[in-house]
């Protein structure tokens, strides 16, 4: 029978007597959650934006039709021969088209598809930005650019203008922020565009691009699906390529690979077109938790300190308790709501000094080139950090009193009695 | 009279540093009301024999029986229990706990034991204060009162749980004749009004001339 009341009561006056060691081991707890919550909120945050400058724009499946080589070259089904060993010199990729054969059905059929949250069509093609006598090499992507906001965020990215400018402006272009400044433009004139093929098309300037990869920026443009098509002379079925949003990004692998099979097109998942990122986030996350675990064992190395002395010093009472018909099990509680005392209120001060920190962070500004949308530093306030960090102070604090308060049970309180 | 304590063949041997016999079958009897006091040169195992009867020291060979009951072997809980509620302590040093009030630490054993109310424990400690007078220093810091009161603080404490026997270990070894005086005067009229048991472990003896029964050891055996 366990009577908390007493063992609270003591545990309280213990801690209260003591308070600077209390605090002192508190401030421990403190600091470690509330770097914890710092760190883990500002990495998050910082992965989340990298993330997002990346894949919030990239599709879950990127369909088009891979330029490369017959996988089954042409002697092979020759049967004659079949037992024989052949060399090919020099295979050359086979001639197909770059537009997706049948584009419209396929992307009707894909959007009645319960996972499927879009299936938006694109047409690339190189193009020659034209500058008086200069040319420009560079992409130019017809898009629909309402659903590409919609969908792809793409509205993060134009830094004057509009995508609905884009969807109701014929000929109008959405220039890359690069080209633009090489060519001094501005929102308004009118560029001229050269496909490969020849002719010389005006475009006009309804918006600037901005996608942070400054590379990126200096060639790449977007127009109207619709006016590509013009410009190419191409009918409205020439599509090149497919973009999938997808509901659940885990079926993107499945998914790439039953459209691949079905339709004979290159399906790309996001996965394995960006599978340097997640390496990227899952390392940042590693160093993230490293540096907490390590404040985190730090101060429960500091609070087993602290009651190791507490007991040393409090060896007359823990006899004189145990004497007067406390059992061992009630002096170890004593001491481990000590530590656990501690514990929770250097815990949930460190989740307000972590909460403050973060929420300062929050307010100071961070602007770059590289990064249109960011104002501030970012952050990832996840309710779910406060929970582990809460839970992580309650268990270093628990294995910290732990040692220590189970010396204190097996204090014989005789051999102190009688060595007095 | 119903006897209060009984030793039956106690055995008990010091493992370290080398085999050393310390009481050699030990039999006696307390009865209720009798005021005890175990005489006997630094040594002879009093002291040893006071801790197992305590049942503090649960490393020894016989019996034990407290209120007829066997004690010997129960487990490490239920003698804590049996400290609690039967057993009180008056030691050599006040062993007060020193952050607590002085009614605090009277208190204490019974909230331990939590058969009364808040209240109801409040109330006895201070009763138990006032028989012993020192109720005006309920409040006090237990740091803060002379040795001579600690002593009576630690005798309500052992009182507070009302329970069959106190045990003391050289309760007035540490205090000058006046305030020895005063504890002895305690203990006397405890057993003689309240018919309470009592064994002390003395040197003094003047003290123990005045118990109803001296118990003298020698090398680990009862001589009278």
């Amino acid at each position: 029978m366990t009577n908390w009341n007493v063992i609270l009561n003591i545990a309280k006056t213990h801690l209260l007597t003591k308070i600077k060691q209390t605090a002192t081991a508190a401030l421990g707890v403190t600091f470690g959650i509330g770097a914890y919550i710092t760190l883990v909120c500002f990495m998050t945050g910082l992965n989340a934006m990298l993330d997002d400058l990346i894949l919030n724009q990239t599709p879950h499946i990127h369909i088009y039709n891979e330029i490369e080589p017959s996988e089954k070259q042409p002697i092979s089904l020759y049967a004659n021969i079949e037992d024989s060993f052949n060399v090919v010199h020099s295979i050359k990729p086979k001639l197909t088209q770059k537009k997706i054969h049948n584009a419209l059905p396929i992307i009707k059929y894909l959007e009645e598809k319960e996972a499927v949250r879009g299936a938006l069509p694109q047409v690339k093609t190189q193009i020659f930005y034209i500058a008086g006598s200069i040319e420009l090499g560079g992409n130019i992507t017809g898009i629909n650019p309402v659903d590409e906001a919609r969908l792809f965020n793409m509205g993060d990215y134009i830094v004057e203008g509009s995508a609905e400018a884009l969807q109701n402006t014929d000929n109008g272009i959405l220039l890359g922020i690069g080209i633009a400044k090489k060519m001094s433009l501005k929102v308004g004139d009118r560029v001229q565009v050269s496909p490969i093929n020849g002719g010389i098309f005006p475009l006009k300037i309804v918006g600037l691009y901005q996608s942070g990869i400054a590379d990126l920026d200096a060639i790449q443009s977007f127009t109207n699906i619709k006016t590509i098509q013009r410009i190419l002379g191409k009918a409205k079925n020439y599509i090149t390529d497919i973009n999938i949003k997808l509901y659940d990004i885990e079926q993107a692998i499945p998914l790439s690979k039953k459209i691949e099979q079905q339709f004979n097109l290159t399906a790309i998942d996001i996965k394995t077109a960006n599978a340097q990122f997640e390496t990227g986030t899952t390392i940042r996350n590693l160093i993230t938790y490293a540096v907490s675990i390590t404040l985190l064992i730090v101060a429960g190395f500091g609070i087993y300190n602290i009651l190791n002395m507490l007991i040393y010093e409090k060896m007359n009472d823990i006899a004189i308790l145990k004497a007067t018909g406390f059992s061992g099990k009630d002096v170890q509680l004593i001491f481990m709501s000590q530590a656990m005392i501690i514990g929770f209120v250097g815990g949930v001060l460190g989740l307000l000094v972590g909460f403050g920190l973060v929420s300062i962070i929050d307010t100071i500004p961070f602007k770059t080139e590289a990064l249109p949308t960011v104002e501030t530093y970012p952050i990832n306030l996840n309710p779910l950090f406060f929970i582990i960090g809460f839970s992580f102070a309650m268990l270093s604090t628990f294995l910290a009193g732990y040692l220590p308060s189970k010396k204190a049970k097996k204090i014989d309180p005789v051999k102190i009695i009688r060595g007095q | 009279m119903s006897i209060v304590l009984e030793a039956k063949h106690i055995n008990k041997y010091f493992k370290k540093p080398v085999l050393f016999h310390v009481l050699k079958d030990i039999n006696f009897q307390i009865k209720k009301g009798e005021f005890v006091s175990i005489m006997g040169k630094s040594g002879c195992g009093k002291s040893t024999l006071l801790y197992i009867l305590s049942t503090m020291d649960t490393d020894y060979e016989g019996e034990l029986l407290l209120n007829n009951q066997l004690i010997t072997n129960q487990s490490r809980d239920h003698l804590s229990y049996i400290r609690n509620k039967h057993i009180g302590f008056v030691f050599q040093f006040h062993y007060l706990l020193s952050e607590f009030s002085v009614l605090e630490n009277v208190m204490l054993p019974a909230k331990k034991l939590a058969e009364k109310s808040h209240q109801e424990i409040e109330h006895d400690a201070f009763e138990k204060l006032k028989m012993l007078n020192i109720e005006h220093l309920a409040k006090k810091r237990a740091s803060r009162v002379s040795g001579g009161e600690k002593q009576r603080i630690a005798i309500a404490r052992a009182l507070i749980n009302n329970p069959l026997i106190i045990m003391g270990d050289e309760p007035t070894g540490n205090l000058d004749s006046y305030n020895a005086e005063n504890v002895f005067n305690i203990f006397k009229q405890l057993s003689d009004e309240q018919g309470l048991s009592l064994l002390v472990v003395t040197h003094d003896e003047d003290f123990a001339n005045k118990t109803d029964r001296i118990i003298q050891m020698a090398d680990g055996n009862i001589l009278t």
